[in-house]
């Protein structure tokens, strides 16, 4: 390490932190939906997917699709609108396929979700170019570079970093202080007392489910101007998610956050020691933490 | 328990004898197969796939159907970029279906694999899809053809015009795997021996997304290049980064196809230069086939699209020539006569299975040069086939004598 | 033919006869003879191999309750390892079989002591994590070829007359038919352990720990001892189906070690029957045929696929041969 300098260090712990911000938006949904429905969802990256499609089609497409002129949605109406999108499809999902193997071993959810990831990868990939489509709705306002001293760093992406921080922090917030946070932590401990208190506890699932599907579509549509556009980007990113989220605690969500940006930095850190090993080192910390304390970082033991 | 499991196996055994009084006979069809087997839902689905098969129909149409008297039939399959199912599906047709000649063949891997089985089972195999030069090197086959370009072939253009600027210290992202490494090899020998440096390479895993912390070393090295020897999304994915953060320095595609610069858009490509076999601006020739190709695909062909149906064309013209189907005359035949056509002018096969013709060194034009959404590259120069590929004498293919 | 009704003095005697367990081999192996009439020989060869590997996973999820998500890992290290004895070391074809199989056993060894005290999800992560290390192992050994894969492993012979790499013809249908003896013998031979484990006392102890371990234990079965053996055979056969798929297609490539045929072989047993003997190799012999014949549908297969993964959850979660014997039992009932 000796003959790499500081500034290196610092811009790949920044470019880290900012691979670490995906990593945590996208573990963060993982963990609620995990956390409260019980369910491993390996939809999750055909879900952030959805987002980052969701964005171009709003762009690119809508106006032709819909023959209304001058029908788009600009990054900031995409911002907003498709996390919400892909939140109803979620709560779709849920209603229509989750709900019926509920109460089945966790294993059936995970085998459930991965033939869901395969339909939608399958269908993203005969409707759009499988090699990956641009986005080309970058906001001008967070065009170019910004100086931080020991690198040049792009606007866009401190922006990205913003986003998936605030809304760690909105999550955090609604869970472990609103009502609505303690009635679904309540629905999950126990649901048949929960009910009894007259809350409705499916509709709980079902919030639980957009949520954490929103959270998926919210990272697609940050991500969109900064990768290519491609039906197979989830697949891709979802087992490095998974892993982050066995690492840091099924369901814990603070643990997901500080793995993701953690796990993020320490990547960025073997991308200039040793390249190649970047898409494993997860992996071989995810085995030694399991070796070691086999509910996570952040988990509670069963 | 275990006699219950077993009762299935009656069963099973009736089922079968069932499906064997329903199956047709096997028999294979007497006039001249084509094959095109290629990735149709993959990475390089835009590229080659089904645009492969649009260009080999289209030859088979334009030859008129039938030859020596037989209609011409194609079948086409999907490899997945997996050659286990390239080499199995390659094996189905040349023993069941009298499948005489493979076409398209991208990714390495599967060109390979289905190049070999076609030596072992004395069948044609003409790649288009992939650049790998080990195809016609240490794996070279006396049936089997390397058609539209190869990994050596564009390095070196591209390498030989950026040299010639001046810019001749070079870093590369490698996409770490057996193409990735041909790739760099060729080019970082080319940079070298005409007197440039190479400062440094990184390689990243095959796929990445991320290519920031690469793309930050690269540019803290100083070079003047930075070379990228990774291809499809990875290659669109870095130069997008590289223009996101604002990096000053040369970007050098070295393996670059006319669907990649549609995906990263003239603005974010524009007075890039690399090296093709073909793009449909050339002339008038290449772009009669252009728009006729789009006319029925809706898409500019690619190199590839347009060297399968160079080479399918080749291949008719051979068997007519020869008169036979026989594997042995009709390569013979097809080495023996230049091809003349829209893609190639005089292009030749060589003993390795190089198809030696003209490559072309081009750049992207800005948005304000694009006169229609197709229209994306100019020429710069053209490089004679003889100097485009690798010589003779430096190969490693058993089957030259020296 | 086993579910005819049973009401003549006749039948019983014929179903019993059927029943006998080496009746049912023997009948199986007809079946297997026949194989090659109906689909294209290699294509069947395949088809076996995917038999056994899903098999081998199955004594794990369907009999241990364990479900691995890196089992492709011993697929892949089975074949590569065949191709290293066979093309680099020039070993025969038994040998070099038994090397692929010995090096996944090994292996198996290595993640059973990891990973067999976890359960339920944390055993599919710790095992999706090793394999992950193999895969990248895999990617960067120097022997494997990288992505374009170890090509051209030569099929050789065995015990020096019986040529694997020949065709013959017989009763019309040319195929290498040495070749396919062999894989259909070791196939079935596969099988044959499989299903004698599970008779011997350790299968019977196997099934007391999947149904209650904690009783299971207070009874004195070692429990995690056993899962641990029986994660290890599952692994060798995973092993030697990898090794058998690259002696019949003469390569081994980086698909057969990474995670999507981890998933894959997962789809494979749910869709023939977790926790039945057959099951496995039906649902094996259905998605291979499925994705052959389905070739030319390029992208949609993918959905295909995934829909079946959905629906076989959601509604016939016992699987093919497990819902014909639910069905089967009812209507006897």
């Amino acid at each position: 390490m000796s003959d790499i300098p500081l500034q290196a260090v610092l811009s790949q712990v920044m470019l880290g932190l900012n691979n670490g911000a995906f990593y945590a938006l996208l573990s963060l949904g993982l963990a609620v939906i995990y956390g409260m429905l019980e369910v491993v969802n390996f939809a999750h990256g055909a879900l952030y997917m959805m987002g980052a499609f969701g964005a171009l089609i709003g762009l690119e497409y809508l106006e032709a699709w819909t023959g209304i002129p001058g029908l788009r949605l600009t990054f900031w109406w995409a911002l907003l609108l498709v996390p919400l999108v892909v939140g109803a499809f979620g709560v779709l999902v849920e209603a229509l396929l989750l709900r019926r193997i509920a109460r089945l071993e966790p294993i059936y959810g995970l085998l459930l979700t991965f033939g869901l990831a395969l339909i939608l990868e399958g269908v993203f990939a005969n409707g759009f170019s499988a090699a990956g489509e641009p986005y080309n709705g970058k906001p001008e306002a967070l065009e170019g570079v910004v100086n931080l001293g020991f690198m040049f760093f792009p606007r866009y992406r401190l922006f990205s970093m913003l986003v998936a921080v605030l809304s760690c922090v909105a999550v955090w917030w609604v869970i472990e202080r609103t009502r609505l946070g303690a009635q679904l932590r309540a629905g999950t401990e126990n649901p048949a007392v929960t009910s009894a208190f007259g809350i409705n506890v499916p509709r709980l699932r079902s919030l639980t489910y957009f949520l954490g599907a929103a959270l998926a579509g919210l990272a697609g549509v940050v991500a969109a101007p900064i990768y290519s556009v491609g039906p197979h980007m989830g697949a891709e990113l979802i087992i490095v998610v998974f892993a982050v989220v066995v690492i840091g605690g099924m369901g814990s969500i603070l643990g997901a956050v500080m793995t993701g940006l953690a796990l993020g930095v320490l990547e960025g850190l073997v991308k200039v020691v040793y390249p190649p090993m970047a898409n494993t080192v997860v992996f071989v910390i995810m085995a030694l933490v399991l070796l070691w304390r086999p509910a996570g970082l952040f988990g509670r033991e069963a | 328990m275990k006699h219950l499991n077993f009762r299935i196996a009656p069963v099973a055994l009736a089922v079968l004898i069932a499906c064997a009084a329903a199956t047709p006979a096997q028999a294979g069809p007497n006039g001249i197969r084509i094959g095109v087997l290629t990735d149709m839902s993959g990475t390089y689905a835009a590229l080659a796939g089904n645009g492969s098969v649009v260009a080999a129909q289209m030859a088979i149409d334009d030859f008129g159907g039938k030859v020596l008297g037989k209609p011409i039939t194609l079948v086409s399959a999907d490899h997945q970029n997996k050659p286990d199912i390239g080499v199995a599906k390659a094996r189905e047709w040349f023993d069941t279906q009298g499948v005489d000649m493979v076409n398209d063949l991208v990714t390495s891997s599967v060109a390979i694999a289905v190049q070999k089985l076609g030596a072992e089972k004395h069948r044609i195999t003409i790649v288009n899809g992939a650049g790998s030069t080990a195809l016609t090197n240490k794996e070279c086959s006396a049936y089997g053809v390397q058609y539209a370009y190869d990994t050596y072939s564009i390095a070196k253009g591209t390498a030989t015009a950026l040299l010639k600027q001046g810019l001749d210290s070079w870093f590369f992202l490698q996409a770490d795997y057996a193409f990735g490494a041909a790739l760099q090899g060729d080019a970082a020998r080319i940079v070298t021996s005409l007197g440039g440096k190479v400062l440094g390479t990184v390689k990243h895993p095959f796929p990445s997304s991320d290519f920031s912390s690469y793309l930050v070393q690269a540019q803290s090295s100083g070079a003047k290049v930075i070379g990228l020897a990774n291809a499809g999304g990875d290659f669109t994915n870095a130069v997008k980064q590289a223009r996101e953060f604002g990096i000053k320095q040369t970007i050098a595609g070295l393996l670059v196809f006319d669907s990649d610069i549609k995906a990263l858009g003239l603005q974010t490509a524009q007075g890039m230069k690399f090296t093709t076999g073909y793009t449909w601006e050339l002339n008038p020739e290449t772009e009669a086939f252009g728009k006729r190709f789009f006319a029925r695909f809706h898409a500019m062909p690619t190199m590839v699209h347009a060297g399968v149906y160079s080479s399918t064309m080749h291949y008719l013209e051979a068997v007519k020539a020869a008169n036979t189907d026989n594997p042995e005359a009709v390569m013979k035949k097809m080495r023996d006569t230049p091809v003349n056509d829209f893609f190639a002018k005089g292009g030749r096969i060589r003993e390795d299975g190089r198809f030696v013709h003209d490559m072309y060194l081009v750049e992207v034009k800005t948005p304000a040069e694009s006169k229609s959404t197709w229209d994306q590259l100019k020429l710069l120069a053209t490089i004679p086939g003889d100097q485009a590929y690798q010589p003779l004498a430096e190969g490693q293919c058993p089957l030259v004598r020296k | 033919m086993a579910a005819l009704p049973q009401h003549t003095a006749a039948r019983p005697q014929l179903a019993a006869t059927l029943a006998h367990p080496a009746v049912q081999w023997f009948l199986l192996l007809l079946a297997g003879l026949g194989l090659p009439f109906l689909v294209y020989p290699v294509l069947a060869m395949e088809m076996l191999c995917f038999a056994l590997f899903a098999s081998a996973f199955n004594l794990l999820m369907g009999y241990a309750g364990l479900l691995s998500f890196g089992h492709a890992a011993f697929f892949g290290t089975g074949a590569y390892l065949f191709g290293y004895a066979s093309k680099m070391l020039a070993f025969g074809p038994l040998a070099s079989l038994a090397c692929g199989t010995l090096a996944a056993a090994a292996l198996g060894v290595v993640f059973g002591s990891i990973a067999i005290r976890r359960q339920g999800i944390y055993f599919a992560m710790v095992t999706l994590a090793l394999a992950q290390i193999v895969y990248f192992a895999l990617v960067q050994a120097p022997f494997t070829g990288g992505e374009d894969g170890m090509q051209g492993i030569p099929r050789g012979m065995v015990f020096g007359m019986f040529d694997l790499q020949g065709e013959q013809t017989v009763l019309g249908q040319t195929a290498p038919w040495c070749l396919y003896l062999l894989v259909l013998v070791l196939c079935l031979a596969g099988h044959a352990l499989i299903a004698r484990l599970l008779a011997s006392p350790t299968g019977l102890a196997l099934r007391a720990v999947q149904d209650h371990e904690a009783r299971a234990r207070s009874l004195g079965l070692q429990a995690d001892r056993i899962k641990f053996w029986v994660f290890v055979t599952s692994a060798a056969l995973a092993g030697l189906a990898g090794a058998m798929k690259a002696l019949v297609l003469g390569l081994a490539s980086l698909t057969d070690a990474a995670w999507n045929m981890s998933g894959e072989v997962v789809l494979m047993t749910l869709i023939g029957g977790v926790g039945t003997l057959l099951g496995p190799a039906v649902g094996a012999f259905f998605l291979r045929y499925l994705h052959h014949a389905l070739a030319g549908l390029g992208g949609w297969v993918t959905v295909l696929i995934g829909a079946i993964f959905v629906i076989c959850v959601l509604l016939f979660r016992r699987g093919m041969v497990g819902e014909w014997r639910a069905w089967r039992g009812a209507a006897r009932v």
